[in-house]
Order: structure tokens, then sequence, then C-alpha cells
């Protein structure tokens, strides 16, 4: 057949051509600005021929030299707009408003009578999609380089290359110019063919990003390469970034626990105060958690959209207000009655909880509710191979503002002072004067408001629902006794090794087998130190 | 136990024991338009309630007698229900979806190869029936083991047994766990050969359930009626003094807990063929205290009043949630304050006026120098 | 032990032997180097001021505080501070305590079921049959302690003296080698405080006694030796009257 001939002959006069094309392009790189003009020209010529490896060709050299025209040229050309007339020599593209421009110089052509189009198969289209690409390597925007420069370290396509040296070696942003480097690091990596220089100078490259990716294409080098030169610099390089990638894990690993701990000490802080005070375990605890997030979401509701971004300052009053009103009646209406029997009041206090939850579920429904974060608690920042999300850093932030009011209420003001007595010794304190019957509802209301606060920062985090507070009683409990009993500190020690030990074996051994290991850790502990890490000792406060 | 209570007792076995025939006779040799016809989803319900009770008998034998208040029996009632499903799913063989001889769909469907260990046996009946009370008798044994040694009372302990079913809650929902995910094991097809949506297949486990219910009963009496009954009583009222007496509580409490928990256990094995479904939100903390509820609602102490309130409670929340489907939970919230408030001693208790002078209640320490962690 | 130790005379000879005891709870010192020797068959009176340590020195006995430091042994043989208050108990120490602590919603007779020397174990109590040899001492012991027509009642309804000796009863069941008896005539009236020093007279006949009393009449009554505790040590011991002639004991308790 005729035509198949035809096209095995322009096969092989393509890559012919394509190999002189590629010295063209490398001598053309290093031609002043003075020589791009004319480089336009050869490469505009090219589409005259109207052959597939010609236009190919074009649409390389379009890619790497980077004039001004060439966005237009190639959209125009995958639309099938391009067009040419063989015999001015002239190549052309209508524009979406139907006339005809000069690709060159981007004059109006008033009579196209001799236009032809340029033919365009997908492989040309693939083409031009690269090209594409690596023009906008070449775009003005540095953010814009950046972010294509990051997208061919993704890919790793070869094909890029020329147009990212090409950029390199005119590139002034300095952080363009890495990510570019980058770029081409992670091309070499992929080939199997590249340089012993160009493979040191790539490892080079990587080790400076020092992450997983870079590890791994780190280790195909290594995989690829003979050169024992090479591998050496592989080797030391990998070591190098293993040992970064583990102290940023366990770095991670550490906020992640953080995070967590601030969250159990948030929800745990108040469960100690009524727990120290009374001795009485409240299970609806969890539910006080629940209305601060929901009076996050009221307030997230009412407020008008020129306040949204305060809206923080009115949940976290509200929250405490309600949550600690609530706490006060269930103080007062159930719990008071049954202060020598710990166990009914759990029961009791769980029916109080379901009823709370079925409350909110027939007020709110029983779905999820969204609460949005504020500006200043969306997005996140990076340190180092550190993610460190707003939202948990001002969590973290609250529990310490939290937990330093707290001590200060408790050391400095008469209540705390009465309190403290209360917990210590609840007979010696009535018989001092001290209204112990007072002293439990205001420790009630302060408990519960505190819970509410949590509920604010939880909102945050998590989905507001009717059950939210369920999730979080079992652990605030273990927090408070592992801590100890009415001690501040153990409560903050205490949330912060079950944050940090849970988010530490969670990698290790799964998070609900960590679960059981903190489990036993604390039923072992509680044989140890019965009553807590800072618990008082003596006589007085077993009689 | 008073004569007064044995009496009640007695009665209540009586009508188990008549139950356990007529609601047989009723539900499979009278016709469907008879009016003495029990219908089978009848038949069914009433035995769902039975198994409760069983497991309330079994939380009152430590609660009410040791002062341990179990919020793991729930797990231990579940666990003996997944043995049970285990045994049924390996029944089903190839009538199942993917018609695996060996493999239970589930595993197929997560293109498992091989049936794990702890699958292994659990197509023999008796295997499986030494499972449902082996299982949940060995985790009490180790969890006990190291509670009680550690000398873990009161709250503390009822938190931690909490924390332990929330674990086996989590764990059983993972699919890699092995014992069909989030889905649990159902579509059970027959028992020892039985079609179970037969009517006579709902009858017989009926009866059975009825029959186990009669000796958990008995068994929880002769412990409570034994000198090993009356001491364990006594740690219930006041530990410390038991220990200066020379008696090793925790062995005493962990006996307890263990028959207790397999008691848990035959309740849930029974339970899981008459619902045809396990899954793991039987593990569920709530499920856990609301036995306790029902325990409190019918007497704390006297086992057959635990019974009776489970099954009450029950009939309430079935008719509750067919007809103000809203409103069942604030019944039941409504339930544990006004109980614990005002009905310390449960039904039994108003019913029981007691003979002579008034004995303190149990949860007041008896003990000036009571040295356990309850504050 | 070391073999040296062994050789030592008082401790072989001793029921009971502290020796340099100490426990602090949170930096206060509650016994501080208490030493004391029983022999067997003593009986021996502790008096001494609140807050003498009389009460832990209980506790370390019985196993329920563990000293800091120093040495408590029993019978010669037991090292007391290793063993837990079960097994304490097992070894023939029995524990009065201050406060009357009786089962109080079982029967008197069953309160004394479950303190009769028997095996203790789960399996025993519960498959164990009634026993005449057990009726029998619970008969004897509710005759002693005057119980006999309260056998059936509830403990918790029973007053505080019957519940004082319903207790003292209870230790008599046990059967001890050595009884520590706190306080026993706490708010007594004067006929049953006489009738409970001739029962513990009675009881040190067969039986090794420590008893802590505050109550000089009653200390007087018993006619023993008394030891003198103040701040966690032994002050002074001897026989009562010998005792309260010591200035130091007199300082100590008029604070002169």
């Amino acid at each position: 057949m005729p035509h198949r001939a035809r096209l095995l002959l322009i096969v092989r006069r393509g890559a012919l051509a394509l190999a002189t094309s590629l010295l063209i392009t490398l001598s053309g790189l290093m031609a002043s600005g003075a020589a791009r003009a004319d480089a336009l020209d050869d490469t505009l010529a090219r589409f005259l021929a109207d052959k597939f490896p010609e236009s190919e060709q074009a649409i390389g050299e379009l890619a790497a030299e980077a004039p001004p025209q060439a966005a237009a040229i190639l959209e125009a050309m995958s639309e099938n707009r391009l067009l040419f007339d063989p015999a001015d020599r002239i190549v052309a593209y209508r524009n979406a408003s139907g006339a005809v421009l000069n690709a060159r110089t981007g004059e109006t052509i008033a009579d196209a009578s001799g236009f032809r189009k340029v033919r365009v198969n997908n492989a040309l289209r693939r083409a031009i999609e690269g090209a594409t690409g690596s023009l906008t390597l070449a775009g003005s925007d540095p953010e814009k380089r950046i972010a294509a420069a990051e997208d061919v370290f993704k890919s790793r396509d070869a094909k890029a290359a020329p147009a990212l040296k090409a950029q390199l070696a005119r590139e002034s942003d300095a952080r363009a110019a890495t990510a570019l480097k980058l770029a081409l690091a992670a091309i070499v990596a992929a080939s199997d063919e590249a340089s012993a220089a160009d493979r040191l100078s790539a490892i080079e490259t990587l080790r400076g990003r020092g992450d997983q990716d870079a590890e791994n294409l780190i280790d195909a080098i290594d995989e690829k390469t003979a050169d024992p030169e090479v591998k050496a610099a592989a080797d030391s390089a990998l070591a190098s970034i293993r040992t970064r990638l583990m102290f940023w894990g366990a770095a991670q690993d550490l906020w992640y626990g953080l995070s967590a701990s601030s969250v159990l000490l948030l929800a745990a802080i108040g469960l100690a105060i009524t727990f120290g005070v009374m001795g009485v375990i409240n299970m609806a605890h969890g539910e006080m958690v629940m209305l601060g997030a929901y009076a996050t979401y009221v307030v997230q509701l009412l407020l008008p959209p020129s306040l949204q971004s305060w809206s923080l300052a009115f949940a976290i009053p509200l929250a405490f207000i309600v949550a600690a009103l609530v706490g006060v009646a269930i103080e007062r209406l159930v719990i008071r009655y049954l202060y020598s029997r710990p166990l009914e009041t759990l029961l009791a206090t769980w029916g109080v909880s379901l009823i709370l939850q079925q409350a909110v579920r027939s007020l709110f429904g029983a779905n999820n509710r969204q609460v949005t974060n504020p500006p200043f608690m969306s997005g996140s920042v990076h340190v180092g191979g550190l993610d460190i999300t707003a939202n948990r850093f001002w969590i973290i932030v609250l529990a310490i503002v939290v937990f330093v009011a707290l001590q200060l209420v408790l050391r400095a003001t008469s209540f705390g002072l009465q309190m403290r007595a209360v917990t210590q010794n609840r007979r010696m304190a009535a018989a001092m004067g001290i209204s112990t019957a007072k002293i439990d509802m205001l420790a009630f209301a302060l408990g519960s408001g505190v819970a509410g606060v949590a509920g604010v920062a939880l909102s945050q985090i998590d989905n507001v629902s009717p059950n939210l507070g369920q999730g979080y009683i079992i652990d605030s409990f273990m927090v408070v006794v592992f801590g100890g009993v009415g001690n501040l500190w153990g409560t903050a020690l205490g949330a912060l090794m079950i944050g940090v030990a849970n988010k530490i074996l969670e990698p290790v051994i799964g998070a609900v087998q960590g679960q059981i290991v903190l489990l036993v850790v604390i039923i072992l502990f509680i044989q140890r130190r019965p009553r807590g890490m800072f618990a008082l000792k003596g006589r007085a406060v077993e009689a | 136990m008073s004569p007064q209570l044995d009496r009640i007792g007695l009665v209540f076995v009586v009508l188990l024991a008549l139950a356990a025939v007529v609601v047989p006779v009723l539900a499979l040799a009278t016709p469907a338009d008879s009016p003495f016809n029990i219908p089978p989803y009848l038949v069914q319900l009433l035995g769902k309630y039975l198994c409760y009770a069983i497991l309330a008998v079994a939380l009152d034998l430590v609660w009410g007698y040791c002062g341990i208040l179990s919020l793991g029996h729930g797990a231990f009632f579940a666990l003996g229900g997944y043995a049970m499903g285990m045994y049924l799913m390996r029944q089903i063989g190839t009538r199942g979806v993917y018609a695996n001889p060996i493999l239970p769909d589930f595993m197929v469907f997560l293109n498992w190869k091989a049936l794990p260990v702890a699958w292994w046996g659990f197509d023999s009946f008796p295997y499986a029936m030494l499972m449902v009370a082996l299982v949940p008798g060995l985790l009490a044994l180790a969890f006990g083991w190291f509670a009680f040694r550690s000398r873990v009372t009161g709250v503390y302990l009822s938190i931690i047994t909490q924390a332990m079913t929330f674990a086996l809650f989590k764990e059983f929902f993972r699919n890699d766990f092995g014992f069909g995910g989030n889905n649990g094991l159902t579509d059970f097809k027959d028992l020892l050969g039985f079609p179970l949506q037969s009517s006579a297949a709902k009858a017989a486990l009926f009866s059975a359930s009825a029959i186990a219910l009669i000796l958990a009963y008995g068994a929880a009496r002769l412990i409570i009626g034994s000198k090993y009954g009356k001491a364990l009583t006594a740690v219930r009222d006041a530990e410390s003094r038991m220990r200066f007496l020379g008696y090793r509580v925790e062995n005493l409490k962990l006996f307890a807990f263990v028959v207790s928990a397999v008691m848990a256990g035959i309740a849930g094995a029974l339970y899981v063929p008459q619902v045809g479904i396990i899954n793991p939100s039987e593990f569920a903390p709530a499920n856990s205290i609301e036995a306790a509820i029902w325990v409190a609602v019918g007497g704390r102490g006297t086992l057959v009043g635990a019974a009776i309130g489970a099954i009450s409670v029950n009939f309430a929340k079935t008719w509750f949630t067919g007809a103000f489907p809203e409103f069942w939970l604030y019944g039941l919230g409504a339930l544990f304050v006004l109980v614990t408030l005002f009905l310390p001693k449960g039904l039994l208790g108003l019913l029981l006026r007691p003979r002579r002078e008034r004995a303190p209640t149990p949860e007041t320490p008896a003990l000036a120098i009571e040295e356990g962690a309850d504050p | 032990m070391t073999l040296a130790e062994s050789h030592n005379p008082t401790l072989t000879h001793s029921l009971l032997y502290l020796d340099g005891i100490s426990v602090s709870f949170d930096g206060y010192k509650a016994l501080r180097g208490l030493s004391l020797v029983l022999a067997p068959g003593e009986m021996r009176a502790i008096i001494g001021p609140n807050g003498a340590g009389k009460t832990t020195m209980m506790d370390v006995i019985t196993g329920k505080t563990k000293p800091d430091e120093g040495e408590a042994m029993f019978d010669g043989r037991f090292d007391l501070t290793k063993l837990d208050e079960a097994e304490i108990a097992g070894l023939g120490i029995g524990r009065k305590f201050q406060k009357p602590t009786v089962f109080e919603n079982h029967t008197v007779e069953d309160n004394l079921l479950l303190a009769t020397k028997a095996p203790r174990g789960v399996f025993a109590t519960l498959f164990g049959r009634d026993d005449k040899g057990v009726r029998r001492t619970i008969d004897r012991i509710l005759a002693t302690t005057r119980l006999g027509g309260l056998r059936a009642r509830v403990a918790g309804s029973l007053s505080h003296g019957q519940k004082q000796w319903l207790e003292i009863g209870m230790l008599l069941a046990q059967d001890p080698k050595l009884l520590l008896v706190d306080e026993p005539v706490a708010g007594m009236t004067d006929a049953e405080t006489a009738a409970t020093a001739e029962l513990l007279r009675e009881i040190a006949r067969d039986h090794s006694v420590v008893v802590v009393e505050h109550d000089m009449t009653f200390v007087r009554e018993l006619g023993v030796k008394v030891t003198v505790l103040h701040e966690g040590a032994v002050l002074a011991d001897g026989s009562l009257d010998q005792v309260s002639a010591d200035p130091r004991v007199i300082e100590v308790y008029l604070g002169r």
C-alpha cells in the first residue's frame, strides 16, 4: 500500500528531523534573546509543511522557546483553528470571533481565502498538552511556575525536561528555581539512561528536599545505577533523609498527641472538678460538652454575617453559661440526693444524659450540624516537616488558657480555697462553717461550664451531633483516674500522657489495641497508686 | 434471702415452667385464627425478653450481692451471641450467596482464602457451646483477676468495665478483626438442622430460654444461699473487714464475676438465633447500662426482681417504641433517674416491706475504715 | 532473714516483734522508729494521746499499711511487711476496729459463721456442709458474749455496745493467736466497760492480746503491762502505776 509506505518514510525522516531539531533547540538555548525572533520564524515555517513530524517539532520548539505568541498558537492548533498559506508562507489562526490573525505579528489578515487548516492528530494533541504545561513553566507568575514545576515533579514527564532547563537558565525567583531543580531531579530519577553526573546532582537536590517523595526517588536512582560513586551518594542521602523523616515524624506524632491531649484535657478538667469535689461520677458530663457545641452552632445561626468572624467571642461565654445552668439543675434535682450512693449516681446521671441527648435531637434534629471555623482557625502552617493546623493550634491555646484560669480560681479565690477544703476533707470543712452544699453546687456549675467551653472547641474539629459527648466520657474519666482526684496538675499530666501515648501507640499496634494496652496500663497503675499520680495520702483521706 | 422472696421466686419458677410448656403448645397446636393462638413473632419476642432476664439475673448476682456494678455484661452477652452466631454461620454452608462450603459470605466478599483460626471448630455444635461459656468466662477471669487484685472498686470498676466494653465495641466494627465487621453475622438458616424460620424452632427456642432462666435463677439462688454467698454479701458491705478476717476478697469476687459472665454469655447465645442477627452494636456501652436499670427497676439483690425488671422494662420498650418512638429515650432516661431517686430497692423492695427495723442500704459503707478506692 | 538475725533470742521467743518501724504520709511521720516486743500469751495495753500512732501501728501489723522501714515479724518466722491482709489474718492475727464493724445486713449468727476458723476458699465455702463443731463454737461464743437471744437478729439493728461485743465474738470465732483490739469500750456504759474488761481478761488466758485504749479506768481494770506511745515511738512502758509516775508521760498527757 503506497499510503503506508509513505507513512513509514515520514516516520524515518521525522526521527532524523527530531535529532537535528534537538541539536538546534540546544544551540537555540545558548543563543541570545536577539536570535529568538529568527528561531520563531523557523519554528513557524515548519507548520507550512503540514506534516505531522514537522508540526510536532514546531510544538516542541514553541514549548522550549516560549515566545509570547506560543500559548495562543498552541491553543488554536488544539482546536483546529491554526491556518497556513502555503503560497505566501504565512501562519495564522482564527480567533474566537472568527477573525484571522497573523501568528507571528498578531495583525489581522483581511483576506483569508488562501489559508488551509494545519492538520492535527491525536499524537499532536498530546504533544500540545505537554507543551501547554511547560509553557506555564515560563509564565510570568512565579507561583504558577512553582505549581507547574510541582506538577512535573509528580508526573516525572521526561518531555518537560527541555522546558525545565530552559526556564531554569533564566529563572530569577529562588523558590521557583528550587522547584524547577527538583522537577528535573525527579525526571532524572525516573530515567533509566541518565548520566552519573546528572544523577549525582539530582541526589544532591533531592537531599535538600528531604521528604518521603525525595526518599522514594533517591531509592529509585539507587536501584537503577551501578556506579559506586552514585550509589554511595544515594546511600548517604537516604540515611540523612531517613533520620530527618524520623525526627519530623516523631515531632508530628507528638503534635498530634499534644492536640489529642488538649481535647482530652478540656473534656476531662471539668470532670476532675466535679468528681474531685463530690466524688460522684457525672455520666452526663459528655452532654455538657455536647451542649457547648450546640451553643456554638446556635451562635453561628444567629449572628449576622458581619460578626461571624467573632463568633467564638459570643460562643464561649454562652456555652459556659448554658452548660453551667444545666449542670446546676442536675446537681440540685438529682445528684444532691444521691451523695452516699456513687453507683446509683452513675445510673441516674446516665439517665439524664439520655434525656439531654433526646432533647437536643428533638430540637435540632438527629443529623450532624456544621460549625464553620472562623478565619483565624482555618488553614495550616508548615514548620519544617511539621504540618500544624490552625484549629488544633488554637484548641491547645484554649486548653492552656482554661487550665491556667482554673488554677487561678482554685488558688487565688476564697471559693477555690473552700472547694479545696471540701475536696480534702468534707466533714472537717463542714465543721469549719463552709457550706458544703453551696460549694457542691458552685463546683458543679464550674465543672459543667468548663465542659461547655470544651464543646466550643470540639465543635471546631468534630461533627456537632447529639451523641458528641458520648465519645469523650470514657476517655475523660480515664484521665481523671490516671491523674488523681482533685488535682488539676494530675489531670493535665494524665491527659498529656494518655493523649500522646495513644498517638504513639496507634501507628505501631492500631488504635483499638492501643486503647486496650492503655486500659491495662491504667488498671495496673491504679493498683500501684489507687488515687492517681498526685493523690493525697494518709489516713484522713481514707476515712 | 428472706423466705418471702423465696416464695416469690418459687412462683416465678413455676410460671416459667408452665410457660415453657404452654407457649409452644398454643403456638403450634392452635389454628392461626384461634384467640388462644400465639403468633410466631410474639413467641420470638417473649423468648427475647427471657434472654434479657437471664442477663439481668447474671448482673444481679454481681451487683446486688457483691456490689460490682459491671458495665461489661452487655459485652459478655454479645460474646456468647457471637459464638452462637459463628456456629450458625458455618451451618449456612453452600446456601450462602457465594455458596462457599467453608467460608461465610462476608469472608468471600472480603476475598479471604482460608478460614481464620478463631473460626475453626465452630461447625461443631458442642464446641460452639463450649465457646459460648468459655469466651466470656475467660475474658471475665482475665479482666477480673487484674481489676480485683488491683482493688479497683466502686465507680472506678464500673468505668473500667465500660472502657473494656467500649474497646470491644470498636474492635468488632473492624472488618479485618474477622467477625463480619459492621454488618455482623446474619442470614442464619438453621440450628441443629431445624430451620430457624419455622414456628417449631421458635417455640423450642422459647422453651430453651425459659429453662435456661430457671437454671440461671436456681444456680444463682444456690450460690447466694451457701456460705460463699454470705461471704460475698459481706464483701459487698464491708470489704476490708473480710480481708482482716482472712478472706481472699479478690477470689470471692472473681468467682461470682466469672459465673455471672458465663450466664450472660449463655443468654446471648440463646438470644442470637431468636433475633436472627448479631452485630457490634450489641457491644454498645449503652446496652450494658440498660441492663443495670432492669435490675434496679426490679430490685437489686433479689434475683427474681432482676428478671421481672428485665421483662417489664423491655415490654415497655417494645410498646413505647411502637406507639411513641420519639419519647422512648425520654422515658428510659426518666426511668434511670426516678428509680434511683425514689425506688432504690426496686419494685420488689416496694412489695417486700422489711419485717424488722430498717437495715442500711447496701451502698452505704458500713465501715468507717473502708480502704477501697471508692471515694 | 540473715543467719545472725535468726539467732536473735528476742525475736525467736516473741510472738510479735516490731523493730524500728517508720511510716510517713506525704511527709507527715506517723511512726518514727517504733519498736515493740510481745511475748506469746502476753496481754498488753497501748495508750497514748491522739496522733501517737496507735492505729497506724495496728495497720502495719495487719498489713493494711506497709512501713517505709523497719522489721515486723510474727511468731519469729513470718515477715508481716511482705504479706497482705488476708494472709496475715490467716497466720492468726485478728483485729477489732475502733468503730464497730460488723456485717450489718447479716444476722448475728452469720457474722460469727463468717468469722469462724474454717477454710476460706471459694469452693470450700461454696460446697461446705453444716459442721456440728462450728455450730457448737458459735453457740459457745453467743453465750460468752451474751448475744444468745439475738442470734437471728440482723447485725445492723444491734445497739452500739452489742455490736462491740459481736465484734469481739467474731474475734473469738476466728481463734487467732494474737488479737488486736482498738478502743473496745468507746461509747460503752460503765457496766458494759467492766463486763468487757472481764471478757478480755478471759480471752487473754489462751490468746495474746494488744489493747489500744484511752480509758484509764479500763486499762487499770485490765491490770497488764502498759506501753505509752508518743509521736510515733515508744515513750515508756511498765505497769500502769510506773508509767503514770514517769515525768515524760505526765508531760505528754498534761502538756507541762
